[in-house]
């Protein structure tokens, strides 16, 4: 990992535009990655992470869209470039895995076709170049036996190995920046971690930036080295992971560890009642007023829902967002 | 504990379910065995975790408690009556054992306010005087944290959470003494699940309750469980009290699970086995976990599969090694 930033989100804002209001799903959403790094975003459903690396990528659609901000990407504002130059950098140099791979792979095609795409549109190869390529990307991704299972379908695939060939396509042009959305929420525990493992060898020999998206603060803390905790469009903590466990800033981030179960805290502390976090997550359409976190926040007073809290810095180089930090 | 076998109030046998695949154009119907002879046994006011990965039988064992599904060998006894005994009015079950599932949006009728959808089972139960239906409908709503008005309402009206209470009143309302729990929170947003799980901790203490549950996160396993099953292609290969499972386990499928699990606190992921689960039409002759375990030899390869054997105080282990890994 260097030093050099590689992205840098400024400021971020994206509205959902729905019979003719416009709802921020994503609010003043700052951070950046550097080169090689694993940055992680954890929240929960419809906290505004997807759409946040839909935004990077280029493919936000109506109703949703950028409202402002900046995504300097190796020093290119990705809001404000044309779709054509979007279009060549994305699987080139930006490319994502989704959560869900048998939707996000075409059924009719067979899967080494699939990557071979990659090398014919972004690096001018032949076809018959570009399958051998194909093969090649399929064995570095660990499939079996990659000459025979670059001809099956998809759906001749388990969940892991199609979860493999969206990798092996993702990464097929050696691109600078991997966003890997739920990469292993639709697999079992086991293959998972086989998958995370596939993700951090692969992004370390290559130097790949990763931005990792998960509801699964756990996992986002072992993969990544940085963490951005988003709830209701907001992000409203950053710290680097070793430290969002063990001194986590926000009440929402301090709510969530507490209201986990986590493995080995039984067997260490005896059986203890989860802390509860109240109410429930509200949806775009209604997010609250002033620090979104309010209703639901046991620290809550009058000036959360007066006014929006700015970030303090903290010690580490991150950051929280809230009227009672300090 | 000393009376912990005169309180058995489930007790499944050897249970066998296969489902035949395809008409055979060639004559070779094949036979997927789902749940390959699975033997257990449930406390009363104990809960049981049974856990492992998708198509290892767990659900098929739950369906088959529910009677939902006929196995096609062995016996379910609940409360001391073999549920596939003839003449066996179906009313009886369900006054004894009832099912939460996993999703509580596809599981609640849409079009039926909760009212309705808890007044059905009690006047199918012959209690059809209007005040006493008004009472066990309040005092169930109540007992899973509802207001009584919210009864009127449809499940549309309710976040996520608030449907899976409606899921758990309805499983409550006819008084069982089992209660089987498929993944009950894993369709949950994360910051709702601790108020899921601790309301299902406290009715199992203040009702007396007994729970099978069923569940692929380890974390709210290790946290909600007094014993634990661990199934592998269709059989047990591991059970004990919750605390050996996650201090002492022995099968090294249990000990791959446990290390499967992101650590927060850790930097590594853990110990990791290869592959993933095979083909349940074509299990793995002798062990059926052998070729994903690291400590397979020789003998493991050869049939039969090795049987469930007690190495410690209720502590069976279904593995030929199992005396070498202390």
């Amino acid at each position: 990992m260097s030093d050099e930033t590689l992205l840098s989100i400024e400021n971020l804002y994206i509205e959902l535009r729905l019979d003719g209001a416009s709802y921020s799903a994503v609010k003043d959403v700052s951070f950046s990655i550097r080169r090689g790094e694993t940055f992680g975003l954890v929240g929960e459903s419809g906290c505004g992470k997807s759409v946040t690396a839909l935004a990077i990528i280029g493919l936000l659609k109506p109703p949703l869209g950028l409202g402002g901000g900046r995504i300097l990407f190796d020093g290119e504002d990705l809001a404000t470039v044309s779709s054509a130059r979007m279009r060549s950098l994305r699987g080139d140099r930006i490319a994502m895995v989704f959560q869900e791979p048998m939707t996000a792979l075409n059924p009719l095609s067979p899967v080494g076709r699939q990557i071979a795409e990659m090398f014919v549109l972004h690096k001018g190869a032949t076809w018959h170049e570009a399958e051998r390529l194909a093969v090649k990307a399929l064995g570095s991704v660990r499939v079996p036996a990659p000459e025979r299972r670059a001809r099956d379908y998809p759906h001749q695939l388990s969940g892991g190995m199609r979860q493999r060939v969206m990798i092996a396509i993702a990464l097929a042009c050696d691109p600078d920046l991997l966003l890997a959305d739920e990469p292993t929420t639709a697999l079992d525990v086991t293959v998972q971690a086989e998958i995370l493992e596939l993700i951090r060898d692969l992004s370390s020999e290559r130097g790949t930036a990763v931005m990792m998206i998960s509801h699964d603060l756990g996992l986002i803390a072992n993969m990544c080295s940085r963490v951005g905790v988003m709830y209701a469009g907001r992000l409203v903590e950053q710290q680097d992971a070793s430290s969002i466990f063990r001194r986590p800033q926000h009440p929402y981030t301090k709510g969530l560890i507490a209201s986990l179960p986590l493995l080995g805290a039984r067997a260490k502390y005896g059986r203890r009642a989860l802390q509860e976090i109240s109410g429930v997550v509200p949806s775009v359409v209604d997010f609250p007023r002033g620090c979104r976190f309010n209703p639901r926040c046991s620290l809550s007073t009058n000036i959360c829902v007066e006014g929006d809290p700015e970030a303090s810095p903290l010690d580490n180089g991150g950051f929280v967002r809230c009227h009672h930090h300090g | 504990m000393a009376d912990a076998v005169s309180s058995c109030i489930l007790k499944v046998e050897d249970l066998k379910v296969e489902f035949p695949l395809g008409g055979g154009v060639f004559g070779n119907r094949r036979i997927v065995h789902a749940v390959n002879g699975v033997d257990l046994e449930l406390r009363s006011g104990e809960c049981l975790g049974l856990v492992g990965e998708s198509g290892c039988g767990k659900s098929t064992v739950a369906l088959s408690i529910m009677g939902l599904q006929s196995p096609t060998g062995g016996r379910i006894i609940l409360d001391g009556q073999d549920i596939a005994a003839p003449g066996i009015d179906r009313r009886e079950r369900a006054r004894v054992a009832q099912i939460v599932f996993q999703d509580p949006y596809s599981s609640l009728n849409p079009r039926q306010t909760v009212r309705k959808t808890l007044e059905a089972p009690l006047r199918l139960h012959g209690i059809k005087a209007r005040s006493e239906i008004d009472d066990r409908i309040a005092e169930v709503l109540a007992r899973v944290g509802l207001r009584p008005e919210q009864g009127r309402r449809y499940p549309h009206e309710f976040s996520g959470g608030q449907r899976q209470r409606v899921g758990i009143a309805r499983a409550l309302i006819l008084k069982p003494k089992i209660i089987v729990l498929d993944e009950p929170v894993s369709a949950l947003d994360v910051s709702i699940r601790a108020q899921i799980i601790n309301l299902l901790l406290e009715m199992k203490d203040s009702l007396g309750l007994a729970y099978v549950m069923i569940s692929h996160d380890l974390g709210v396993v290790e946290h909600m469980s007094d014993r634990v099953a661990v199934m592998y292609l269709g059989r047990i290969v591991e059970t004990a009290d919750w605390e050996t499972i996650f201090t002492r386990p022995r099968h090294p499928y249990t000990r791959a699970l446990i290390a499967a699990i992101p650590d927060p606190f850790g930097t590594g992921i853990g110990a990791k086995i290869p592959g993933e689960v095979p083909n349940p039409i074509d299990p793995p002759a002798g062990c059926s976990f052998h070729p994903r375990c690291p400590h397979a030899i020789d003998i493991c390869r050869q049939p039969p599969t090795p049987d469930l054997e007690e190495i410690d105080g209720g502590h069976f282990v279904r593995c030929r090694r199992a005396r070498d890994f202390v």
